[in-house]
């Protein structure tokens, strides 16, 4: 029993609080001290964590005990690096809009605030209730933030994302509750414990429809490709650093909650329906490669790249294979890794290109701009999973992984790998190379407000990319749950 | 001699006055503040009446709270009202809504037109008439009940005398809530006939032992019941007066009718079917439960395509009806419990709304329009807070008293066998979505043109955030207090939940016949 993790929890929205109240121009760098101090107290967290104990750093409380509803959080491998990550990547996003001006700065960082509390308690909730509260939370300060500083049609963006996510989340409450009250026995109180849950497994019939419901939530937050109408929307339109931790982070809630909720509640129906969520990954790496490739605006180009590199996430997943599953893992911290820098990468790109976000507009920054080119390229080779990369390792999990279950979906996605070779360094090339564009101007990075920004992201992913062992090892440490999953489903 | 035996055998009733002190203290209010008023001097129009109204709600909250009791009722007028948690925490909320009802009238339209004694005297009856309905325990002290609350109200709702919207809207809720009242009464005469009995008690077990629960005479009787209580509650497809009525009527009136005899009715329909008819509940749940999904999906729909806030506010009733209902239909103690809950996070969430559009159409030349609202993020953020806490808990979002609502809800459907009514409840939420966010996006998120389907064109008006140029948009503390109370009360019982669910889980006492949880 430790407060620990509630410091961590709640220190974003303390100082996104304080912030309402600091003069306009200190708003968010007290939002940023927020976010630093935060990393720090994760930090240490992460040098705390004993490997392969299990869930650490408990804290459980009763919260609303009429509803069952526990205040309980933990830490595991499975969640450790994701709020890890989440800490890490509010910095830079913290930062970047510091340096900018916004209208109403305190309110923007108010909702920053609450918005990194609610994707942290998703990561960190231990009860299926709690969760829900944090995973439908998180919707309300996106929907302001897009909704306010967003671009030109802010509003209807902002609608749709939160209509389609919030629509995904409401089944997921539902099910959420018909879940802990179907596997109540007789008499007994009811709890949304995931440990409680996963002592009292469903009927097959009860677990099919629950995870349609569940399916659907996750699915429509990652997003796959038939649920994901909002993104390019809310890509288009919502302020960087925004987008930044919403495709860094945000995304990673959903195929969090595959991993967490639905293999080990839902065991049954994880096998019965493997093959339709292999297909909709599958589906999705190839989609989201084609139409990064085919995207003039940078932020697309990313936008379905993210949605392919979920896809490969969600195969190591459903491959329901420890080494899959330790891939996703890898691979979700990985892809907020290397998302995030790149989206920093834009904005640096737009600043030099008249504020334009089109490929077409670009071209040939590279001229003027070698440490720009380099930490580009470094990034967007991590990206596209080159040998030498966190990144390759965990695309290789994931397909050892399905080559192991399901080789015929493993075969088709290989393709997906060498897709994002193709839009990766088209991406590169149509800005950093070709001919100058006539609206270029050729600058390098200026050394405090934009390398001291980025620099420390590409360090690690440098960092990780000569050691990955570093995060594979506190993942491993999850694998006997992973590993459980397939055995003890396919046994009934 | 003869005499004599008469008067011995004529039994007067044994009252408990303790019991009934809440009532004397509303009734004797009403006739206090009626008469106070007779004083015309300036200081009595706006101070003391005003302050009497307040003193007789708060005294009856204090006598409310005096008489608290778990458990079974205790019978205040032999055989005729009687109080138990359900009556007794339902009459808490009346008072609030009452309490708050005093400041949003205090300088409206509707008071200086009508009189302040009148105004409030008509409205201490209405709430008199609420905690009879609450407490009966009789089909005759039920339909008094209802009718002592509803003559009332169909003046207030004419009280803005000079206005034509004002009276329509008085005499369409006049006819309307007359041919509910004799629908319910005609009910009500049914079941008498049925069983014999006009107390609920003795209905109640009458039902499965001398009287089948498949007599016809009864089953009319129930349905003509339910038609008749599903008028005064707006709920679906009984509906069609809400929208007209409310936008008609005065705002502080149109509060005052959207929660307080929304609860009223929920309290009888709460009494009448988990506590007289509970036994026969095979054969209302279905019929119930097809209104609530039609009141789920109607509400939710029609709310769309308002663009003033009363009528939107008004379809929205029906919705949050609807999936009250729902925990009706159940017919468990958890249900029981759930609709508690959530008629007293209804009354937070909606004073909470209707306090921002009534300190809104004071000032603005869009009135009660959306457009009312536009920018109010950065004109007026103490406005504008409530109103956005207010509408993420009408919608649900987590951290909101409206969340846990729905939360019990659903947990209780579940819990109850009726799976597929917390889906629709969900459904229902989704749909709501559409029109609650549309509100929050006008005041933040504007400028920006508001697209309304039916609303004609006009010439586009920017005036600076929606504000007349003469208004002071601080001239009006009492709204803005209220309003900033209700909004962090959703928010506090969206954290703290628990002081609700013991009022809730007492108020599960008092009917006892429930399956439990």
């Amino acid at each position: 029993m430790t407060v620990y993790l509630s410091i961590i929890l709640f220190l974003p929205t303390i100082f996104g609080a304080l912030a309402l109240f600091a003069p306009r121009r200190l708003a968010l760098w007290t939002l940023v001290a927020g976010t630093v101090l935060t990393l720090a107290y994760s930090i240490v967290m992460l040098a705390r964590f004993k490997t392969g104990v299990g869930m650490q750093f408990i804290t459980d409380d009763n919260w609303i005990s009429e509803l069952g509803i526990r205040y309980s959080l933990g830490v595991d491998g499975l969640n450790l690096f994701l709020i890890v990550l989440t800490s890490l990547l509010w910095v830079p996003a913290t930062v970047a809009a510091a340096l900018r001006d916004w209208d109403r700065p305190r309110l923007f960082a108010f909702f920053m605030g609450i918005a990194q509390t609610a994707v942290l308690g998703a990561f960190m909730s231990q009860d299926l209730a709690l969760f829900v509260v944090f995973f439908d939370l998180m919707l309300v300060p996106f929907y302001f933030l897009v909704g306010m500083w967003g671009g030109e049609d802010r509003v209807y963006a902002t609608t749709k994302l939160v209509i389609y996510t919030l629509v995904g989340s409401l089944l997921m409450l539902a099910a959420a509750v018909a879940l802990g009250v179907m596997s109540t026995p007789a008499g007994g109180h009811i709890s949304f414990s995931f440990a409680t849950l996963a002592q009292h497994p469903l009927s097959g019939g009860s677990q099919y429809w629950l995870f349609i419901l569940f399916a659907f939530a996750f699915l429509v937050k990652a997003p796959a490709f038939p649920l994901h109408g909002w993104m390019p929307d809310a890509y288009r339109q919502a302020p960087l650093p925004v987008i930044l931790v919403f495709s860094a982070v945000v995304s990673k809630v959903g195929v969090y909650g595959f991993l967490r909720i639905v293999l080990p509640l839902l065991p049954q129906a994880s096998v019965h329906f493997q093959e339709l969520m292999l297909a909709i990954a599958v589906v999705s790496i190839l989609y989201g490669s084609v139409l990064a490739f085919s995207q003039d605006e940078a932020r697309l180009v990313l936008g379905y790249s993210s949605i392919a590199q979920l896809g490969f996430i969600l195969l190591g997943i459903f491959s329901l294979d420890p080494k899959g599953g330790q891939g996703a893992v890898l691979q979700m911290v990985n892809h907020g890794l290397v998302v995030a820098p790149l989206f920093l990468i834009i904005g640096y790109l737009a600043i030099r290109a008249q504020g334009r976000e089109s490929l077409d507009w670009m071209g040939g920054m590279a001229f003027r701009a070698p440490v720009l080119a380099t930490v580009f390229l470094i990034v967007a080779l991590a990206t596209l999973a080159m040998p030498g990369s966190a990144n390759f390792v965990g695309e290789l999990y994931i397909l050892f992984g399905t080559f192991q279950s399901k080789i015929v979906y493993g075969l088709v996605a290989s393709v997906g790998v060498v897709l994002a070779a193709v839009y990766m360094i088209r991406f590169y090339q149509r800005a950093m190379h070709n001919p100058v564009g006539a609206h270029v101007e050729s600058r390098d990075l200026a050394l405090g407000p934009e390398l001291g920004v980025i620099a420390p992201l590409v360090l690690v992913i440098l960092a990780l990319g000569v050691y990955p062992n570093f995060l594979l090892h506190r993942i491993n440490a999850f694998a006997p749950t992973t590993k459980n999953i397939p055995q003890v489903a396919l046994k009934r | 001699m003869n005499t004599l035996n008469v008067i011995a055998a004529v039994k007067a009733p044994v009252i408990d006055y303790k019991g009934i002190s809440p009532l004397f203290a509303i009734a004797g209010g009403a006739v206090i503040v009626l008469l106070a008023a007779l004083f015309r001097g300036r200081f009595v129009q706006r101070a003391l009446v005003p302050f009497l109204t307040v003193a007789a709600l708060g005294a009856a909250i204090g006598l409310t709270i005096w008489n608290w009791h778990t458990g079974d009722s205790r019978p205040i007028v032999e055989g005729a009202l009687a109080i138990d948690p359900l009556a007794l925490g339902l009459s808490l909320l009346f008072y609030i809504t009452g309490l708050a009802t005093v400041a949003f009238a205090w300088r409206s339209v509707a008071l200086r037109e009508s009189g302040s004694g009148e105004f409030y005297a008509l409205m201490l009856g209405s709430i008199a008439g609420m905690t009879m309905l609450a407490s009966a325990e009789n089909l005759v002290t039920l339909f008094v009940g209802i009718e002592l609350l509803s003559i009332p109200l169909y003046v207030l709702c004419a009280s803005e005398v000079k206005r034509e919207t004002s009276l329509e809207s008085g005499l369409k809720y006049l006819v309307i809530g007359s041919v509910g009242s004799a629908t319910l009464l005609y009910g009500l005469a049914f079941i008498y006939g049925a069983t014999g009995h006009t107390g609920f008690g003795q209905i109640a077990s009458a039902l499965g032992n001398s009287v089948s629960i498949t007599d016809p005479l009864l089953l009319t009787g129930i349905a003509l019941a339910v038609a008749g209580l599903a008028f005064k509650a707006s709920v679906a497809p009984f509906h069609a007066w809400t929208p007209d009525v409310y936008e008609g009527a005065p705002t502080p009136v149109t509060a005052f009718m959207a929660v307080a005899t929304k609860t009223a009715a929920f309290a009888i329909i709460l009494r009448l079917f988990d506590e007289a008819l509970v036994s026969a509940q095979l054969q209302w749940a279905p019929a119930l439960a097809a209104l609530a999904v039609i009141t789920i999906l109607v509400g939710n729909v029609g709310a769309i395509a308002q663009s003033s806030l009363k009528r939107m506010l008004a379809w929205s009733g029906v919705a949050q009806a609807g999936y009250m209902l729902a925990g009706v239909v159940v017919g468990t103690q958890l249900g029981l419990q759930a609709t508690a809950f959530y008629l007293a996070v209804y009354l937070f969430m909606n004073m909470a709304a209707f306090g921002v559009v009534i300190a809104r159409e004071r000032v603005s030349e869009h009135g009660d329009g959306l457009k009312a609202l536009e920018g109010l993020g950065s004109a007026s953020p103490l406005l504008a807070w409530p109103m956005t806490i207010a509408m993420l808990s009408l919608a649900g979002f987590p951290v909101t008293a409206g969340f846990i609502g729905k939360f019990y809800l659903i947990s209780a459907t579940v819990g109850g066998d009726w799976a597929w009514l917390g889906v629709i409840i969900v459904v229902g939420s989704m749909i709501s979505l559409v029109y609650y966010l549309r509100v929050i996006a006008v005041m933040w998120m504007s400028p920006f043109k508001i697209e309304l389907p039916g609303l004609p064109r006009r010439r586009e008006v920017h005036p600076v955030a929606g504000w007349s140029p003469e208004a002071d948009p601080r001239a009006q503390p009492e709204v803005i207090l209220v309003t900033l109370l209700m909004a962090a009360a959703t928010i506090f019982f969206g954290i703290v939940p628990s002081p609700l669910f013991h009022l809730a889980h007492d108020v599960g006492t008092s009917i006892s016949a429930l399956v439990g949880s």
